[in-house]
């Protein structure tokens, strides 16, 4: 079946602030669930608390905003009771990594098929400006009148560390990757992490600017493409390469670096470490975006109803009181 | 052959198993009491065991006891006191002292009296028997370790593994006491140890000398003959609370035609729920432990809006983790039962014992005006019905269900005649393919009689739909802050919840219905203890009454009525009055004596008789 974008929209107000990021990202979600062909009603979108936690209601699909930091907890009960239906979990920094942390972690060892949209804009915005568990050390924010003394979390680390089979990264100013990459977490059997680099225009205004203004981007960032050179810069002229145990960034043709030595993406690879290292790259390193790690591995809502099927297949047990009577049982007699 | 010995025949028999908490005492009782439920007779058990997994060998605080109660007639608990203790070492004997009646048969292993164990428990003198003024009662010292050992010199086993066996020498010595032939026995131990083929002959060894060793003794003790009940026809099979609640759920789920999902986390003693339903497989139950509490009751949401009957087991801690969830369940009318079994708080508490110290947690823990229906179970055997219940009134009524049972009545088994579930009620939800109102559907429209929503399950085309913990609009569904809109939710949600009490049965008053001039109120596990005194006052020619409530939120119907029907009124139970002020906040003008214990141990029935009587004669 074909779908267009519209067919996912509600006619729900968006009350987001004008030129908030997560405009953009909604679009987006709208572009990748028509670009996956799956009905709306087949479709449910879960989320925590947090302004990225409202997105629900803009969909037309089923929808379920819940409580804070449980949304990774609930879209696994959703997904493991019906796994024919297809899950996805909006959340924040706070919600997802603070006070949802725990259920995010168990997700993604679990390796529950939903997919996972995690909008990081690194403020808490609808209690109004406080820090984030994503936050720089020493930020400035009202609960941190003086600067944090404490280091954030980087999700991929979170993710990875957690057993994780599929994580992507996008800004929100780039919707044709951040569509293609949400359309490539969902095809992902088992969870998937899509961290979208988000702008809080009203409390965190410009915080992701280093990395996404139009000027710099280029150079700052590199879209990381399966099977493909790890190639970045305004022409394409600079790429990663390995240096000892360490990546670096190169210009082809300078210090004796050629197109030869830059590293291919190989998403597809079980070992985590060289993802690892391309998720913490920043600094002088341009940022990865796109599919960083993309590995199959057994979803836990299929193992769950395969476990069920196998036990059904040796056991003739189907009602409770056939259960009940092949126990230790006596009868009374008249 | 044996000595003529003097045999009573009693209606009712108190029996303790008693010992190391690494003894196996759980596994002596569970059997025995198997043993007198297929011979007919009514069967009441308590097992009674320490937090600890495994306290220093021989400490009074390692002691783990099994109580079973057996009588030719309707037996309603583990009983007050012991007719026969089997005390395995001497700080089993300590513990138990206060525990048995007059003439008490006391079964030891004598060989576990050495000069340490004494030290072990406790004790100053080397007479431990003179030392607690054990005076009457009937003494069988056996050398039950050196008998066994002996026993299975032939086997090949290690003395450890030999002198393990000792538990099903009493087993054996105790069935002789009895008369219980011991084939049941010796198949129950053949398939527990079935991958141990040694260790089962070995067991089935012990057994049978202990038996031998009764029949040999020439002892003086009398012993026991109890007539077989008549029971109601049917098969019977021998159950405890928790995996009643289990297959509560398992029957509601069959007869709503839904899958059965249950989120979950350990902790005691709800856990044997969890251990239960993960086992379900062959009935297609998805029962799964996930990383904490609240993440059991979420996943168990999730589960609910994905259209499954879902639930959630805790005990009391896990309960106040809960409640955010619970409070969402409430907002978004979703289907859900909560089991809490209760046990000795507050905090982490008493977490082995038994108390009724939640009902108001259940009934006001949340944040906002959130009602929910509770209820709670009686008896071993009711956690069935409730639970049932339980799922019928989540699912009829799109609400969150907060099941309340306890330590006492979980651990407690008794038999349990296997129901015929197509004399159960049906369990029909309000699916959206029910709405027949010329308004479009949206996600809050209700049923106009019952105030219940429709359930519009993912998955169903044109359907689609967005809930959660915001408040709605009572028409669109949408997101709403509207002051008088929000009047009427609250309003909305405790309506649909007190229009359940036209939906559950009447309070029912046993005993002496028209005259009685004290009526007994109870709710939840102490039913049996209140039951026993009820009859027991009454045969001693008072006017007694007994109104158990099973129904706590809303309250049945009738219960105003009731309640001020009798002159005097006590309401019992195992809290500081939860429930008594519950009611007095229910019933105007209503004011009852109150009788309360919080000992972590189940009520002493003799102490209800007396305590009853002096309120009776005030």
């Amino acid at each position: 079946m074909k779908f267009q974008p519209k067919d996912f929209k509600s006619d729900q107000y968006v009350r987001w602030c004008p030129g908030c990021g997560d405009h953009a990202v909604l679009s987006c979600v709208h572009k990748a669930m028509a670009e996956q062909g799956v009905a709306p009603e087949n479709i449910a979108v879960i989320s925590g608390i947090g302004c990225s936690s409202r997105l629900p209601y803009y969909m037309n699909s089923y929808g379920f905003h819940t409580i804070h930091g449980r949304g990774a907890a609930i879209a696994t009960g959703v997904k493991t009771a019906n796994p024919a239906l297809n899950v996805w979990l909006m959340t924040g920094d706070g919600d997802c990594l603070a006070i949802g942390g725990n259920h995010f972690i168990h997700a993604v060892r679990r390796n529950v098929d939903i997919n996972i949209v995690l909008f990081n804009n690194k403020i808490y915005g609808l209690t109004k400006g406080q820090y984030s568990p994503t936050s720089d050390r020493g930020v400035i924010t009202k609960s941190s009148p003086f600067g944090t003394v404490e280091d954030p979390f980087v999700p991929a680390e979170l993710a990875l560390g957690a057993r994780g089979n599929f994580f992507a990264r996008v800004i929100d100013v780039d919707l044709k990757n951040t569509t293609d990459v949400l359309a490539a977490s969902a095809r992902h059997k088992g969870t998937s992490v899509v961290e979208v680099l988000v702008n809080c225009v009203i409390f965190n205004d410009g915080i992701h600017k280093r990395i996404t203004d139009k000027e710099f981007r280029s150079d700052r960032t590199i879209v990381l493409r399966h099977g493909e050179k790890m190639r970045f810069g305004r022409d394409n002229e600079k790429g990663i390469v390995l240096d000892g145990l360490r990546l670096k960034a190169v210009t082809i043709g300078q210090d004796g670096y050629t197109l030869e030595d830059v590293l291919v993406h190989d998403a597809h690879e079980t070992g985590v470490a060289l993802h690892l290292m391309l998720s913490l790259m920043g600094g002088d390193m341009p940022v990865a975006l796109g599919v960083i790690r993309d590995v199959e591995a057994p979803a836990y809502d299929e193992c769950v109803e395969r476990q069920i099927a196998s036990v059904r297949s040796g056991n003739p047990v189907r009602t409770l009181h056939d259960l009940l009577m092949t126990g230790e049982v006596w009868e009374v007699k008249e | 052959m044996a000595e003529q010995t003097k045999v009573v025949t009693l209606e009712k028999v108190v029996v303790r198993f008693s010992g190391d908490s690494g003894d196996g005492m759980q596994l002596t009782g569970t059997i025995f009491s198997y043993l007198s439920a297929i011979l007919g007779n009514d069967i009441s058990t308590f097992p009674d065991f320490p937090a600890e997994i495994r306290a220093p060998q021989g400490s009074l605080s390692g002691v783990s006891g099994f109580q079973v109660h057996l009588g030719s007639r309707k037996i309603f608990t583990p009983g007050d006191k012991a007719d026969v203790l089997v005390a395995m070492n001497p700080a089993a004997l300590k513990v138990n002292v206060n525990y048995l009646k007059p003439y008490a048969i006391v079964i030891v292993d004598i060989d576990s009296f050495q000069k340490s164990d004494l030290e072990k428990a406790q004790f100053t003198t080397d007479d431990p028997f003179t030392e607690l003024g054990l005076t009457g009662i009937q003494l069988v010292a056996a050398p039950i370790s050196t008998m066994v050992k002996n026993g299975l010199s032939e086997f090949g086993l290690d003395t450890k593994s030999a002198v393990r066996c000792k538990n099903m020498f009493a087993l054996g010595l105790v069935c002789w006491l009895f008369d219980r032939p011991l084939d049941e026995a010796m198949y129950k131990l053949q398939s527990k140890f079935a991958k141990k083929p040694p260790i089962a002959r070995a067991n089935i060894k012990a057994l049978s000398d202990g038996y031998n060793y009764g029949c040999n003794i020439h002892a003086s003790v009398s012993t026991y003959r109890i007539e077989s009940k008549k029971s109601a026809p049917g098969f019977y099979t021998d159950i405890n609370g928790n995996k009643a609640t289990s297959y509560g759920l398992i029957a509601a789920a069959e007869k709503a035609g839904l899958q059965l999902f249950l989120g979950s986390y350990p902790i005691t003693p709800a856990t044997d729920i969890l251990q239960e339903l993960a086992a379900r497989k062959e009935l297609g139950v998805k029962a799964l432990q996930f990383e904490d509490e609240i993440a059991g009751i979420c996943t168990a949401i999730g589960a609910a809006f994905a259209g499954s009957l879902a639930a959630t087991s805790t005990s009391g801690p896990g309960l106040a983790l809960k409640s955010e969830a619970i409070g969402l369940a409430v907002i978004a009318e979703l289907p859900l039962v909560v089991i809490d079994v209760q046990r000795g708080g507050p905090s982490t508490g008493l977490p082995t014992k038994s108390e009724q110290t939640d009902l108001l947690q259940a009934l006001y823990g949340r944040n906002g005006e959130s009602p929910v229906v509770v209820i709670a179970a009686s008896t071993p055997t009711d956690c069935f019905d409730a639970a049932f219940w339980a799922g019928k009134l989540a699912l009829e009524h799109m609400t969150p269900v907060i099941l309340l049972t306890d330590s006492f009545i979980a651990n407690g088994s008794s038999a349990w005649r296997i129901p015929n579930l197509e004399a159960y009620p049906e369990i029909k939800p309000k699916y959206v393919s029910e709405y027949k109102d010329e308004k479009p559907w949206k996600a809050y429209r209700r049923d106009p009689e019952t105030f219940v929503r429709y359930w519009a399950v993912p998955g169903t085309p044109g359907f689609a739909h967005r809930i959660g913990g915001l408040e709605k609009d009572y028409d669109t569904g949408s997101i709403s802050t509207e002051p008088l809109n929000h009047q009427k939710m609250v309003a909305t949600r405790q309506a649909k919840i007190d229009k359940i009490a036209g939906f559950i049965p009447e309070l029912e008053v046993l005993g002496d219905v028209r005259d009685a001039e004290l009526l007994l109120i109870g709710w939840g596990g102490t039913y049996g203890h209140l039951s026993e005194a009820l009859e027991i006052m009454r045969e001693n020619g008072k006017k007694v009454a007994l109104a158990h409530f099973r129904f706590i939120n809303p309250l049945p119907k009738n219960t105003a009525d009731v309640l001020h029907r009798y002159k005097k009124v006590v309401v019992a139970e195992q809290n500081s009055g939860q429930f008594a002020n519950y009611l007095r906040s229910k019933v105007p003008g209503f004011n009852p004596d109150k009788f309360n214990r919080i000992k972590g141990q189940p009520f002493v029935v003799a102490r209800l008789v007396e305590e009853f009587t002096k309120l009776l004669e005030a």
